[in-house]
């Protein structure tokens, strides 16, 4: 037997998907701007392993010669970024749901288990609760990391206004690197959070869009247990 | 005699699937208007005009009275060439004018000697070009400040400044607007020296200006005429889509 269950309330299913298009819009901008000063790559010795970007990458996502267009773009969207970021934070603290992110001592080596899990190398099923700890770990990152982002950007966008904060995250261009090197970070985040989500399959996905799942009526606990929803 | 089941949970979620998608499509549907209407607007120099008055918003949040850090003249180093634009033939230093007038007045012409009455301001800074990039460098020079006050400039018959100031050089080839509080701040200069030697012409010499508060854009080489003005001047590279206030 199965029964509905809730899972994801709206104002995160809402904040996580308005964020879908709005992070989109930071990056493709912030790419058009990159592209006008791209020195970063990553070498060992004189080697270099990858390449940030080779030219057929601008040159396939149309991104040359936009950097005014970047700027535009990039500095109107990013009231609606932060803004959208801050609310979400907000909302987990409000309603208590940060209680299911937060990670603790065990964490690390839980989400180490979790990993062994997926790929096969361990058998113990993974302890319930809402999110196991490769989750935490990850949810909570990319939440970190959406902090970094507003706060390195702030830096190199008002390196004079905001000179002391440009001064503790090691200078303007140590800054514009960390505000680069979050971007990677989301391009990480996003291939393996699509990648867990197509193999979590279609009732979690439905969640993330209803908010609520189907469990089997004997699982208590692995999910709130809340009234169904009106019909409305 | 077979028990009938009790009533899954099927009818519910199919519901709420439905009406998740529904609302979902209807939210995508919604953006990509929103996006195609902002891309669409009527544009000034390039830009839809909704993120220029983010840009004006931008401008007006920030403020442009802060000091720019100063560093150790041990960390200067020699800047990329970037910007021939305007670049003259003749750069000369003892032939070299700079023409400085305002509304209802006519040209007055001022020779490098003249800036040497002026107190001689020397600072370590960090340029940054709105490529990207950047490199401290120790500027030499006046404050234009001090220029301006000197020779009692700027002011309207009533005392009040004019609010904006153009900037160009000899062929008016490039030219940069500024409003009167950043080209009065302390830390932007007429500037003939660079790393402790003259100001070369590669680097804008005999004279250029240097806004710490602004992109490397803002700071024209080979100045030749200052123009206080009442309505916002043209800049250069405003006009190909950049940000006319270009603050830092």
């Amino acid at each position: 037997m199965q029964r509905l269950a809730h899972k994801h309330d709206r104002a995160i299913r809402y904040l996580h998907w308005v964020n879908v298009p709005l992070l989109a819009v930071m990056v493709w901008s912030g790419l058009l701007i990159y592209w006008a000063y791209d020195p970063y790559r990553i070498a060992v010795g004189g080697f270099v392993l990858v390449q940030f970007f080779p030219d057929w990458f601008y040159r396939v996502l149309d991104l040359e010669h936009g950097l005014a267009t970047g700027m535009g773009f990039h500095f109107a969207f990013m009231w609606l970024f932060a803004i959208n970021g801050l609310a979400f934070v907000a909302y987990t603290f409000w309603s208590g749901h940060w209680r299911d992110l937060r990670p603790n001592r065990r964490t690390p080596i839980e989400a180490f288990h979790v990993a062994l899990h997926d790929l096969k190398l361990r058998k113990e099923p993974l302890p319930p609760g809402k999110f196991n700890a490769a989750q935490k770990l990850a949810y909570t990152g990319v939440i970190l990391m959406g902090a970094g982002s507003v706060v390195t950007g702030l830096a190199i966008y008002k390196p004079t206004q905001l000179a002391w904060l440009t001064f503790l995250l090691g200078g303007y261009q140590a800054a514009r690197l960390e505000h680069f090197a979050l971007t990677i970070g989301y391009g990480l985040f996003l291939v393996a959070h699509v990648g867990q989500v197509v193999k979590a399959g279609w009732n979690n996905f439905r969640s993330m869009v209803t908010g609520y799942e189907l469990v089997p009526t004997s699982e208590e606990g692995k999910t709130d247990v809340r009234p169904e929803p009106a019909r409305s | 005699m077979s028990v009938p089941n009790p009533p899954g949970p099927e009818p519910d979620i199919r519901r709420l699937t439905r009406r998740g998608f529904v609302r979902g499509g209807l939210a995508a549907v919604g953006g990509l208007l929103g996006w195609t209407w902002l891309r669409t607007r009527s544009e000034i120099d390039g830009v839809p005009w909704p993120l220029r008055a983010v840009q004006r918003f931008n401008a007006r949040l920030w403020g442009g009275d802060g000091l720019a850090p100063e560093f150790p003249a041990d960390r200067a180093g020699d800047m990329k060439l970037n910007g021939p634009i305007g670049q003259p033939v003749n750069t000369d230093q003892a032939a070299w004018t700079v023409t400085a007038s305002q509304p209802g007045w006519v040209d007055r012409v001022f020779h490098l000697a003249d800036l040497a009455r002026l107190p001689r301001i020397e600072m370590t800074t960090e340029f940054k070009c709105i490529e990207g990039w950047s490199q401290i460098v120790t500027w030499g020079g006046v404050r234009l400040a001090d220029f301006v006050l000197a020779n009692g400039l700027g002011r309207r018959t009533d005392g009040e400044w004019h609010p904006y100031v153009s900037f160009a050089t000899p062929d008016a080839a490039y030219y940069v607007g500024l409003d009167t509080p950043s080209a009065l701040h302390p830390q932007t200069l007429l500037c003939d020296r660079m790393n402790g030697t003259a100001l070369s012409a590669d680097h804008g010499g005999p004279v250029r200006l240097v806004i710490t508060l602004k992109y490397g854009i803002k700071n024209i080489k080979w100045l030749n005429t200052i123009r206080f003005a009442d309505t916002r001047p043209a800049d250069y590279w405003a006009e190909r889509g950049y940000d006319w206030h270009a603050g830092l």
